[in-house]
């Protein structure tokens, strides 16, 4: 394919969007609101700061809290202030911050390197540097300049970023409904009610289907990144075919979370890119577009090839393949090519409905 | 080898519904192959039995029953 001068320029915004921050973690005293809440019980926000979180907000761009500060105290206040609902897990007690934000990483199941942090102290971005460093530390008094951050500038806001608070609140809401049931992890999906969607990609699944191959690290098989007029041409092509997935639960909607690229010859079918947003990770649908995938390559008669490269954090990618059947036919530089023989195929699993459309 | 057998049918209950595995009877029949489970059971093995599963061994034939389970973490233990 070639780069002409238009297609370069979009290839270097699509490296920097890789880099773009995906949580900002919020200090409380001197820095969401002016004084410190300890010692006087009616601190007013700051003056940009609802603009700032709800823009923030508007853009898919998750937030939290580290603070050293009393818990109750602090989550009432924020209740009174009417912006308690714009914070996922926030991490208020008096241990360090860096601690903190590796809770808020793990439990939001985000790479740190994607986190921003303000504060009012040099200290405490100091000790998040120090032991986080990966982390971008803001101070307070930059506030001003947050929204014109190009990190913080999603080339696209889509439909799924708007969504994409909410959706993590409700994933709260499973986990601890998760830990208190008492089957198996089979029975617990069984009471989520999830339907997985397939369908061919249109138009309109574009430019979330370029921010999935950005976003998504873990459950990518490939790291390929493709442009909004890649996809669009990939869409529109006889040679290939490009499939993007939703899944809904009974709390509601994940939005469209994964896609699948095959790149077709007359003999042989490859799947290129495969992959799934994190947010589903434990939903148990990981095999389920790949299934489907070996079904349509059978059914076209088609060997069935799938191109992997390792990264730091995909290794369920591969299990995934081999535990559907694939094995290692060959090598070309970094890229392991696998095959399937198509001769067994497993079920979609019985805990959740499966609707494909043509 | 009991020993082992009796961790990994444990692990597995948490997992599947049906709560009676026989040590031979294939666990992926049932459809709850998917990319968690496999995922869930490969970090068990490792960090219970602290070994490492190698590209060659992930394939489906070593993991689907109790026992050959119980052979490839032999195996990889010996």
């Amino acid at each position: 394919m070639d780069l002409n001068p238009d297609r370069r320029g979009d290839a270097a915004e699509l490296i920097r969007e890789e880099t773009k921050v995906k949580c900002v973690v919020w200090d409380l005293d001197q820095t969401i609101w002016d004084g410190i809440l300890l010692e006087d019980k009616r601190v007013t926000l700051r003056g940009e700061v609802l603009e700032v979180i709800r823009k923030l907000d508007e853009r898919g761009i998750l937030q939290s809290i580290a603070s050293k500060n009393d818990a109750d105290a602090a989550m009432a206040k924020l209740e009174e202030l009417g912006i308690q609902e714009y914070f996922l897990y926030p991490q208020i007690s008096w241990g360090s911050k860096s601690e903190a934000i590796k809770n808020i990483a793990s439990l939001i199941n985000i790479n740190p390197n994607t986190i921003a942090f303000i504060d009012d102290q040099p200290f405490e971005r100091e000790e998040v540097e120090f032991s986080l460093p990966q982390v971008r530390c803001i101070a307070a008094e930059d506030m001003n300049l947050i929204l014109e951050r190009a990190d913080m500038t999603p080339r696209f806001i889509t439909e799924d970023s708007q969504l994409r608070r909410s959706m993590y609140m409700t994933d709260r809401v499973r986990k601890e409904e998760e830990q208190h049931f008492s089957g198996t992890k089979e029975e617990f999906l069984a009471t989520l009610n999830m339907v997985f969607g397939i369908y061919p990609a249109g138009e309109g699944d574009l430019q979330r289907a370029e921010e999935l191959t950005l976003r998504t690290h873990q459950l990518n098989a490939t790291g390929y990144t493709y442009s909004y007029q890649e996809l669009d041409e990939f869409r529109k092509s006889d040679r290939h075919r490009l499939w993007v997935s939703e899944l809904e639960d009974k709390y509601g909607t994940y939005g469209k979370i994964g896609i699948a690229l095959v790149e077709c010859s007359e003999e042989v079918w490859t799947l290129k890119l495969l992959l799934m947003s994190c947010r589903v990770m434990s939903r148990g649908v990981g095999s389920i577009m790949l299934n489907f995938i070996m079904n349509e390559a059978h059914k076209s008669g088609c060997k069935l090839w799938a191109e992997f490269v390792e990264n730091s954090v995909n290794r369920m990618m591969y299990i995934t393949y081999k535990f559907a059947g694939f094995q290692e036919v060959g090598k070309n530089g970094d890229i392991l090519i696998l095959e399937n023989d198509l001769t067994s195929i497993q079920p979609f699993p019985d805990y959740v409905k499966v609707t494909c459309s043509e | 080898m009991a020993d082992m057998k009796t961790d990994i049918r444990q692990f597995l209950s948490r997992y599947v519904k049906n709560q009676d595995i026989q040590d031979d009877e294939d666990i992926f029949s049932s459809g709850i192959v998917n990319s968690l489970f496999a995922m869930q059971l490969v970090m068990f093995l490792e960090t219970r039995f602290n070994i490492r599963i190698t590209n060659q061994e992930m394939n489906l034939d070593n993991f689907k029953s109790i026992n050959s389970i119980a052979t490839t973490v032999d195996r990889l233990l010996a």
